[in-house]
């Protein structure tokens, strides 16, 4: 594999990074499983792209990407807490609603960014090369929401949040208003996917409403195979695990797809996920029940 | 102060399987009083105390503490003025959360919560010195998973949470009934500690009779969603089990034929 398919490789493993972040706190934290990802990684694409391409300054645009992810998370909690419709069913409602909504927003399929400025070449020093540039600039980014992260989970509202998902019948009983909890999770849950949209689309030339397929395993893969890298029931390092599960994810698939002998290519990408996924899952399976035959 | 006047829950309303399991019940609960509960298997007793705490909303009827008319309020808001101890050890404490994270949870029942560090080092120490009083070592092992501890003591924990911050009201539902009888017992001495050094107005559920007459200052007894017993002071310092039975027997003019309310 060459330094550049590396760097690449390393590149939208940070993006997705975000995405992880954002599943941690939804299936994780708040046990909601969140399909809205799906959606709102595209639709903070399409926001981006469509307000960059119309002019305006890349890093407000990033910010109302990140905003309509946000958006998107309160509808699908509003759907499941308000009107009572099952959480799995209400962000798949989620989801395909906002196909059609990230398809008024661009206009048409996809939204190209080649000549327009992006945060990238914007921040990017001009003795670096963009592909270099690129993932130091996200390292700075994904840094900094972990910390921003770790800090809130470990404030007063961020610990009645993982009551709420760990036992909302006692975090009730505490005095936390826990609708109101699943809410506010599934904001910043999806605010975090729009921003790693967002950042996708400019790294990756521009937005496309089919983006966001697949989005939500590539972040449940990353939780799981961050959490099986570096399992931890501290937070401080379930952040950082998710974020590592997220690059390693995404240089194994680098891997498969470059090694010529095993002869795959890009269209196979999503049996790759499956199949890694499925592995990530059995791994634990398998070592506790070897674990647990030494042990008796 | 605590006052329930006409309250009415019916359970499957117009259905084969209709349940009217409160029908008009009324209490009224002194100030710093510790009333016991007893009744059989579906006097409303658990129904009663859900009433109260805001997991159950009623039909008809109105619950006032303290004089507030909290009828319509959802439990988190209620939490200001009640605390609770589940049946279930673990079903009171967050079993993902250290000790320390459970507890500062509890300190701020009832308060805003903000942006400030939930544990604060300033609150670990008053954290030890209470986990200290229960002689379970739990003072040592503040960033310990609470799901790592027992029943028991996950309960006893789940009570100095309730204690944590000043509340109105402490709904104690047959919180010993899950323990065995040894941590039962401890459970039951720590409650009477508690409810001691709070003075708090208390309801505690149980299923045994003997329990009833040994805590507490006055016992009530449900049954068909309706207090039909009612005693207190001198009355109720003579009496014993067969006593409170005969006195059931007596109210309910019928022959009492449940194990439940015979158990312990």
């Amino acid at each position: 594999m060459s330094l550049f398919s590396l760097l690449g490789a390393l590149e939208i493993g940070l993006v997705f990074s975000l995405v992880a972040l954002g599943v941690l706190i939804s299936f994780r934290l708040l046990r909601f499983p969140d399909l809205t990802v799906d959606g709102s990684f595209p639709l903070g694409g399409a926001v981006a792209a469509t307000l960059i391409s119309g002019g305006m300054d890349p890093f407000s645009a990033t910010v109302a990407a990140t905003a309509a992810g946000a958006v998107a998370g309160l509808i699908t909690g509003w759907l499941n807490v308000r009107l009572r419709i099952m959480d799995l069913l209400a962000s798949i409602l989620m989801m395909i609603a906002l196909y059609s909504v990230n398809l008024r927003i661009m206009g048409k399929p996809n939204v190209p960014l080649i000549t327009d400025p992006t945060v990238f070449t914007i921040l990017q020093p001009g003795w670096l090369s963009d592909y270099v540039a690129r993932p130091l600039i996200l390292v700075v980014v994904v840094v900094a929401v972990k910390l921003l992260l770790d800090w809130f989970l470990a404030t007063q509202t961020g610990l009645a949040m993982r009551a709420t998902g760990s036992n909302g019948r006692m975090a009730r009983a505490q005095g936390v208003n826990t609708g109101g909890m699943v809410l506010a999770g599934m904001a910043l849950s999806n605010a975090l996917v729009g921003l790693a949209g967002a950042l996708f689309a400019q790294t990756q030339g521009g937005a496309d409403i089919s983006m966001g397929i697949g989005t939500i395993v590539i972040g449940l893969a990353a939780v799981i195979v961050g959490e099986s890298i570096l399992p931890s029931r501290k937070l401080v390092l379930a952040t950082l695990a998710v974020i590592l599960g997220a690059i390693v994810y995404r240089f194994f698939i680098a891997l498969a797809l470059n090694s010529d002998f095993i002869g795959l290519q890009a269209q196979d990408l999503n049996l790759v996920t499956a199949v890694l996924v499925t592995i990530a899952l059995v791994i634990p399976m398998m070592k506790r029940r070897l674990l647990g035959k030494k042990g008796a | 102060m605590l006052r329930a006047q006409d309250l009415t829950i019916t359970f499957n309303a117009g259905t084969p399987i209709e349940t009217r399991a409160l029908r008009g019940l009324s209490l009224e609960i002194p100030s710093g009083q510790f009333v016991t509960v007893i009744g059989s298997n579906g006097a409303g007793k658990s129904t009663f105390l859900n009433a109260v705490s805001g997991d159950l909303p009623v039909d008809a009827g109105r619950i006032e503490i303290d004089g507030a008319d909290v009828t319509r309020e959802p439990v988190w808001r209620r939490a200001e003025r009640v605390a609770r101890v589940f049946q279930d050890p673990m079903a009171g404490t967050c079993e993902d959360l250290t000790i320390e994270e459970n507890m500062a949870l509890a300190q701020l029942r009832g308060a805003r919560r903000g942006f400030g560090r939930a544990v604060k080092a300033s609150m670990r120490e008053g954290f030890r010195e209470r986990l200290a009083t229960l002689g379970l070592g739990l003072e040592n092992r503040l960033t310990d998973r609470i799901g790592l501890l027992s029943g028991g003591q996950r309960q006893a924990v789940s009570l100095l949470m309730a204690a944590l911050q000043p509340s109105r009201i402490l709904l104690l539902d047959e919180h010993t009934a899950a323990l065995d009888p040894r941590t039962a017992d401890f459970v039951l001495r720590l409650t009477a500690r508690i409810v001691a050094e709070t003075k708090l107005t208390t309801m505690m559920v149980t299923h045994s009779m003997r329990q009833a007459l040994d805590v507490g200052e006055r016992t009530i007894m449900l049954h068909q969603g309706q207090v039909v017993l009612d005693v207190a002071g001198e009355q109720r310092r003579g009496m014993d089990v067969p006593d409170l039975l005969a006195m059931f027997e007596r109210v309910r003019g019928e022959q009492l034929s449940d194990d439940a309310l015979l158990l312990g």
